[in-house]
Order: structure tokens, then C-alpha cells, then sequence
């Protein structure tokens, strides 16, 4: 191998990529979040709900009350001068931690994009993403043609692990065997025009969508990655993902990856892209010094810490490995690993709160404390079933009954499979504590996925 | 050097190799799949089921009617009898009317105005005293319909007797009319609204969205089976949702021995919307049923059935009166509901897991 890590790293590149970048990653987010409030979600998701779900170790992170439309407001802000790159770092770090908080303040609305805009966020504020076309440039009267290539390598890398990893996830037997859960999902899409009552029901249809979905998961970023395949894989990411946007609820997203792939394109097709935006703003340089070459101040640290969290990006998804029962069951180490989509899993958990001395017990009507959308996803985790619990027990401790115990009753329905028990009725949860350990009082799965 | 044209080329056949490799094994049940007419599982319902029913209960209330009128006329025991035994026929199939909350139904908030239990004898007896009110408000709600009824011919006093003195007064005459016209004149207008326009609207709208008569229709169904007839009559009472047993929130409080009869009903009711039986029939059609079966989910069906079979069984062996079986023995209540209960898991995991039925009530974005 003749590769040579030190050649690799002083190794320049256009920084015209990374600026087209910078603006449509700034403008989405900066429109996402606005989408987000104009949907009413901010109220729905983190102001009304009487009680938020907490990431373990991240319970001190929580709504703000009528402040989180601040937050919401600072993180849009910081988009925007993301976009504009004008005080860049400070934008992105304000970005990354703003947009970071809302995340963590309720699991409930967890979602594998908003981790990768956040991990995206962190990386750039080590990336020089202001170099080029940018306000600063006009601030500090200079910008440089050339950054380092391994900075926009560093973007890549984290698409493709996203890809790759959504890929290797489907590599199961109940995706690729059963072509499940879309033989769920897709009949129910039979209002579709053209396609709804001719392909939406087909049995091959549902396999060819979810062999293909793999197949195009595992090879799109090295097709990305070869000039002579990246129009036809960029023909490729513009269908697979105009067709999960319109089969799917799933927001932004689909555009966010689209324009985020345009970064595996030559410098040429970026710098016609600043040149249509300078006509269009008519832009004008003047007393702006180009230098050739951007030159980090810190680059030893800066890079041995990126090398690190790619390392860490590499195994965390694997974790699951380290416990004992099926991953789509239980979901021990489930979050946070690019498994998206692949799962139709259903659940219902009915608490009782009993008095361990006298026996007598009465059920919890979950509405009384749940939103519906927290009430659903609550059902079938077990973490969130452990936190609600506690919750339970001290509310209801906290009203003078004596001697909380909670159990839960709680049935589950995995990918089409008839429900079965999920939490061991006789544990009471209220003496469990969240930890990373297995969690024995998860009822074995009465099936096996084979796969990864 | 491989090329990457060659890659590409490889990766596609073996997509498309795969898609057909794997359909072709298992092809011959699946491929008519969607033949699955929604729109006739809408008509079957609406035509079979939910029109006749409501056919019915506007008959039902009709002789209701007409024995108020000779009840008011002539306050003695023989005509007390038969009021009571045309309110019990019509509170019967009020059961099978009950799930249909869509519709003129939900907009008039029909439900609420005809089977709020338990009742508040307070109004009702304010509302008396007074001799003005308006039925129709919310502040009504629970001092009127079949509960209200239920109070005025067996509850207004300790026996019959005194009872039928109540009647000699006007203020109770006219408030026992005014309640039955108007359970009359709402089931009516519901039903007026089924036989002309509706009917097409519903049967129209087979999508999968949030508003659909198909997915609202489906939604309802359920939350009724777990809301309105597990909770209400079976769970409330017994105590499973309170410290403890609630034995005054039984159906029919105060006939006493109608309560089982009237849930029997109500299950009844559920399980034949469930199987496509028709109203008056024995004839099934397009349903909840047959569309598991069509999309291969014959276990759920079994599932279902076993559970609802296994409910009524519990429900049988209860006391008549529900609320002298939380008195004496309220475990058999409890048993029962357990019983309903895991019905609830089969129709709202299971089942609504299959339709893959969008949701109203989740507004988010998904992954």
C-alpha cells in the first residue's frame, strides 16, 4: 500500500464544493426549522406535552416552555448565517448546540436524519465551509481558493457511512426473505394514481423494493464515488428518494440528501453554480485577497479528533452485538445506528399501579399523562416504558398512594407477526433502573430475524 | 481493470434476479392481492349493517314513543310495563347503533346526547323543577337519552308506586316526553342523513388518509370497542381504572337487570360489524374479516374470533345485573375485562398493523 497519510493530508482541493455545500445545508436547515414551527410542532411535540421523554444520561435536557420557540429561533438564525457564512464558526457551533438540544429534549420524535444533521453540524464546525463565497471572506477581505481535500472527504465519508450502514441494516431476514415491512406499508399506499392499484399490492413488487433498496443503500456512495458512475447514481438518489418521499412521510429529508450528494461532484459543476448565484445576487468582489491554499492553525488536534469520531461512527452502530436478544425486540442499541425504515412495529402497554401491601391496583389511563403520538411510541420501547414508569410511580406517590408498584402489561406486534407479550408482567418497573445492561425483564422475541 | 459499467450491469441483473427469483416461489395466492374492494366493504357496512340499524332504532323508538304518549295520558302500572319494555328493546339496539360515531352522527354529537352514564339525577331533577331547559346542551348531556329514561321509570322513586305518583305531575310527564322525542328526533336526522347523501359520501372515500370514511371508520370502530364498551360498561364499574370499584356506573343502573344483556348486545353488535353480518340477516359481506383474509391473515382472524368468543363466554357467566356482581363478586368482572382487553391488543395492533391505517393523531415526520 503506498497510501501515505501525511501526502494525503496536505493534499489541497477546490473549495467551491464545500461553499455550495455550507449555503444549501445552511438554507434547508434554516427552512426546516421553519417548516417545523409553521406545522405547529413545536407546540404539539414540546410545549403541550405534560411529561418529555429523556435520553439516559440526558435527562437536565428539556423543553423550555414558551422559550423553546427561542431556541427554535436561534437555531434558524444560525442557519441562515451558515448559509451566508458569515461568522461562520460561531453559527455552526450555535447550530450544532441549538439544534442538538431540541433533539435531545424529548426521544419521542427521535429520527435517524435529525442525528445525522447533528453529527453533520459537529463535523463542520472543524471544516473551513467559509473559506470561499462567503461573508467573511468580505469581512476579513480575503478567501482562499483551495482547502485541504480530506475536509470535504470528511462530508463524504459521513454520507456514505449513512448509506452503507442503512444498507448493512437491511441485510435481515425479515427485509430481504418476507420483504418486510414493506409488504405492509406499500398496499396500504393503493390510493396512489397510476401505481396505487397496479404494482402497490404485487408480492414481486414488495421483494424487488426491498432487494433493490439494499442493493442501492450498500453501492450508492462508491458509485458516488467513481466519475464514470456518478451521473447514474445521482439519476438513481433523485428516484430512490422522490419515490420515498412519496410513499413516506418523511419530511425534508429526501431533499436533504439530494443536495447533500451534489458534493461528490467535480469542483467544476460548483464553481457554475457560484457563478449563476454571484450574476443572480450580483455580487461583487472587491479588496478581496485570494490566497491559494486554506491552512488550519490546529490541524493536528482538529484531525486526530475527526479520526476519532469517524472511528467511533464506525463501531457504535455495531454495539448491538454486545447484547444478548433480538435488536428489532428489544432495541438495545436500535437508535443511533442508521437503521432506518425497517421496522412496523406496533405495541400497547397498560400500567398498574399497585399497593404492595394490600394488593389492591387500579390501571393508568395513558391519555391522562401521554400525548397519542408519545402514547404510540411509548408502547413498544422498553426504554420508554422503564422512564414512563417511573414517572408513574413518583406521580402517583406524590398523590399519597402507599406502596407504588408498577407493572405493565404490554403486547407487541413485530413486522406482521401476531402480537405476544413484551414485558415480563410480574417485574415492577418502578424498582428497575435505566442502564446500558440488558434488560432482563424484556420478554424473549418468539421468532428469529437472521441477519445483521 | 473491472469497470465499473460491468459493476453496475452485474448489480442491476442481480436486482431484478432477485425480485423475480423470490416472487416466483411464492406467487400463486398472493397475485390478486389487491382486488380488494374497499369501496364494497364501505357499501356492505353502510347498506347491511349500520342503515338497518338505524332503521331500526328510529322503529324501536317509535313504539317508545307511542307508549309515552299512552303512559303519560294513563300514569298506571300496566302502561308503566310496557314503557319500560319498549325503552329495553330500543336501549338494545341503541348497542348496534352506538360504534357508528361519523358522520351527521359525530357532528351532532349524537353519542353524547343518548347514552351518557352514569346520569345526573341532579339535572334531571333541577331540569324538572325548572320546567325549561335545553336538552341539546352539553350541560345536558348527562340528563338525557336511555340513562335519563332508565332513571325516570325505575329510579325517580323507591317503588313502583310512588313512582307512578311521580307521573301524576306535569313537570315529570313533559320531561320524560321531551327526552324521548328528542332521542326520536336525533335519530332521525342521523338517519335521514345516512339514506340521502352521506351514504355515497361514505362509501366514496376508501383512501388512506387521516380523513377518510375508511380509515375514521376503522379508527372509530376500535377506539369504540376499547372506549365505549370495554371501559364504560365492563372496566369503569369494576374498579380497574379507580382505587376502587365504581358499582354506580353500571349501564342500566337503576333497571337493575339489564346491564349484562345490554353489553351481550354491544359485543354482538361488534363482532358481526367485524364478520360483515348483515343487520336483519344471517348474510355476510365485505369486512373487516375478509379483508384480513385477503391480505393473508388468516391467524388474526382466528386470533379475533377466539378473543371476542372468549369475552363473551366471561360476559355470560356474569350476574344479570352488573352492579350486584361488583358487590358480590367483582373478580368476575375483572375477569371479564381482561377478556375484553386482549381483544383491544388484537383490533388495535394487530388489525390496524395490517391495514397499516394512517393515523390520525400522529403529525410528525417519520424516518
Amino acid at each position: 500500500m503506498n497510501f501515505n497519510t501525511k501526502t494525503y493530508l496536505s493534499e489541497n482541493t477546490s473549495a467551491a464544493p464545500l461553499a455550495v455545500f455550507r449555503i444549501a445545508f445552511g438554507i434547508m436547515m434554516c427552512f426546516g426549522m421553519i417548516r417545523f414551527w409553521y406545522h405547529g410542532w413545536i407546540e404539539t411535540l414540546y410545549i403541550l406535552p405534560k411529561f418529555h421523554f429523556s435520553y439516559y444520561g440526558f435527562e437536565w435536557i428539556k423543553p423550555l416552555g414558551v422559550y423553546t420557540y427561542l431556541l427554535f429561533i436561534v437555531c434558524a438564525i444560525a442557519a441562515l448565517f451558515i448559509a451566508l457564512g458569515f461568522k461562520y464558526r460561531l453559527a455552526i457551533i450555535i447550530f450544532f448546540l441549538s439544534f442538538t438540544y431540541i433533539e435531545l429534549m424529548d426521544k419521542t420524535t427521535y429520527l435517524n436524519h435529525y442525528y445525522f444533521i447533528s453529527l453533520m453540524s459537529l463535523l463542520m464546525i472543524f471544516l473551513p465551509a467559509n473559506a470561499y463565497f462567503s461573508v467573511d471572506n468580505v469581512l476579513r477581505k480575503k478567501s482562499y481558493k483551495n482547502i485541504p481535500k480530506w475536509t470535504i472527504d470528511s462530508v463524504k465519508l459521513l454520507l456514505g457511512i449513512v448509506y452503507f450502514y442503512a444498507g448493512l441494516a437491511k441485510i435481515n431476514s425479515d427485509w430481504l426473505l418476507e420483504a418486510m415491512p414493506l409488504k405492509i406499508w406499500l398496499p396500504s399506499k393503493y390510493d396512489l394514481p397510476l401505481i396505487g392499484d397496479t404494482l402497490m399490492h404485487q408480492n414481486w413488487f414488495h421483494f424487488a423494493m426491498s432487494w433493490s433498496g439494499m442493493l442501492y443503500d450498500l453501492s450508492i456512495p462508491f458509485l458516488l464515488l467513481y466519475k464514470r458512475t456518478r451521473v447514474f447514481a445521482f439519476v438513481l438518489v433523485l428516484i430512490f428518494h422522490i419515490f420515498t418521499r412519496v410513499l413516506f412521510p418523511i419530511g425534508m429529508f429526501p431533499f436533504i440528501m439530494i443536495v447533500s450528494t451534489l458534493i461528490f461532484f467535480d469542483a467544476s459543476l460548483h464553481i457554475k453554480i457560484i457563478n449563476f448565484l454571484k450574476r443572480l445576487f450580483k455580487y461583487v468582489v472587491s479588496n478581496i485577497t485570494t490566497k491559494s491554499n486554506y491552512n488550519y492553525q490546529f490541524r493536528k488536534p482538529i484531525t486526530g479528533f475527526l479520526a476519532l469520531f469517524f472511528v467511533i461512527q464506525l463501531i457504535f452502530p455495531f454495539r448491538y452485538l454486545i447484547y444478548p436478544n433480538e435488536l428489532f425486540w428489544t432495541e438495545e442499541g436500535f437508535r443511533f445506528s442508521w437503521r432506518v425504515m425497517l421496522m412496523e412495529k406496533m405495541g400497547i402497554s397498560t400500567f398498574k399501579i399497585v399497593n404492595g401491601e394490600t394488593g389492591d391496583f387500579f390501571y393508568v389511563d395513558n391519555k391522562d399523562f401521554l400525548t397519542p403520538f408519545q402514547e404510540k411510541q411509548m408502547s413498544f420501547q422498553p426504554d420508554f416504558i422503564l422512564e414512563y414508569s417511573h414517572y408513574l410511580g413518583d406521580h402517583f406517590t406524590l398523590q399519597g398512594h402507599e406502596n407504588v408498584q408498577v407493572f405493565v402489561e404490554s403486547y407487541v406486534a413485530l413486522n406482521g407477526r401476531l402480537s405476544q407479550p413484551f414485558i415480563d408482567k410480574n417485574v415492577d418497573l418502578y424498582r428497575e433502573k435505566e442502564s446500558f445492561k440488558p434488560k432482563y425483564w424484556i420478554l424473549p422475541f418468539k421468532d428469529e430475524i437472521k441477519g445483521l | 481493470m473491472f469497470t465499473v459499467r460491468k459493476i453496475l450491469l452485474t448489480l442491476t441483473a442481480v436486482a431484478f434476479m432477485m425480485a423475480c427469483g423470490s416472487s416466483s416461489s411464492d406467487d400463486e395466492p398472493s397475485e390478486e392481492t389487491d382486488t380488494f374492494d374497499r369501496g364494497a366493504l364501505l357499501t356492505n357496512i353502510s347498506n347491511n349493517i349500520i342503515i338497518p340499524a338505524f332503521q331500526d332504532l328510529v322503529t324501536k323508538l317509535s313504539v317508545l314513543e307511542s307508549d309515552k304518549d299512552t303512559f303519560i295520558t294513563t300514569p298506571d302500572q300496566t302502561n308503566l310495563d310496557a314503557l319500560r319494555a319498549s325503552w329495553l328493546e330500543a336501549y338494545k339496539v341503541w348497542q348496534y347503533v352506538e360504534m357508528f360515531n361519523i358522520g351527521e352522527a359525530e357532528a351532532l354529537l349524537y353519542g353524547f346526547q343518548m347514552n351518557v352514564y352514569p346520569t345526573n339525577t341532579i339535572d334531571i331533577e333541577n331540569n324538572v323543577s325548572a320546567g325549561t331547559y335545553d336538552l341539546t346542551s352539553v350541560n345536558n348531556n348527562d340528563a338525557v337519552g336511555f340513562p335519563a329514561v332508565d332513571y325516570l321509570l325505575y329510579g325517580v322513586a323507591n317503588d313502583d308506586t310512588s313512582i307512578l305518583a311521580k307521573f301524576a305531575e306535569a313537570n315529570y310527564k313533559n320531561y320524560l316526553s321531551d327526552v324521548i322525542n328528542q332521542m326520536k328526533s336525533l335519530t332521525e336526522t342521523v338517519l335521514n342523513d345516512w339514506t340521502g347523501s352521506y351514504k355515497d359520501t361514505f362509501v366514496s372515500q376508501t383512501g388512506n388518509t387521516a380523513t377518510s370514511a375508511l380509515n375514521k371508520f376503522t379508527n372509530d370502530y376500535v377506539f369504540y370497542y376499547e372506549k365505549g364498551l370495554r371501559a364504560n360498561k365492563i372496566g369503569i364499574p369494576a374498579g380497574v381504572f379507580s382505587t376502587d370499584p365504581l358499582p354506580e356506573k353500571v349501564e342500566g343502573f337503576y333497571g337493575k337487570s339489564f346491564s349484562k344483556e345490554l353489553v351481550l348486545e354491544a359485543l354482538n353488535a361488534v363482532q358481526d360489524l367485524f364478520n360483515g353480518k348483515a343487520y336483519t340477516s344471517s348474510a355476510t359481506g365485505e369486512s373487516f374479516k375478509t379483508y384480513l383474509q385477503n391480505l393473508e391473515r388468516n391467524d388474526l382472524v382466528t386470533t379475533i374470533t377466539t378473543r371476542f368468543n372468549d369475552a363473551r363466554q366471561k360476559l355470560e357467566a356474569l350476574n344479570d345485573d352488573l352492579n350486584s356482581q361488583i358487590n358480590t363478586d367483582n373478580t368476575k368482572m375483572t375477569e371479564a375485562y381482561d377478556a375484553l382487553q386482549l381483544a383491544v391488543v388484537s383490533l388495535k395492533v394487530d388489525m390496524l398493523q395490517a391495514f397499516n391505517i394512517s393515523v390520525d393523531y400522529v403529525d410528525a415526520d417519520g424516518d
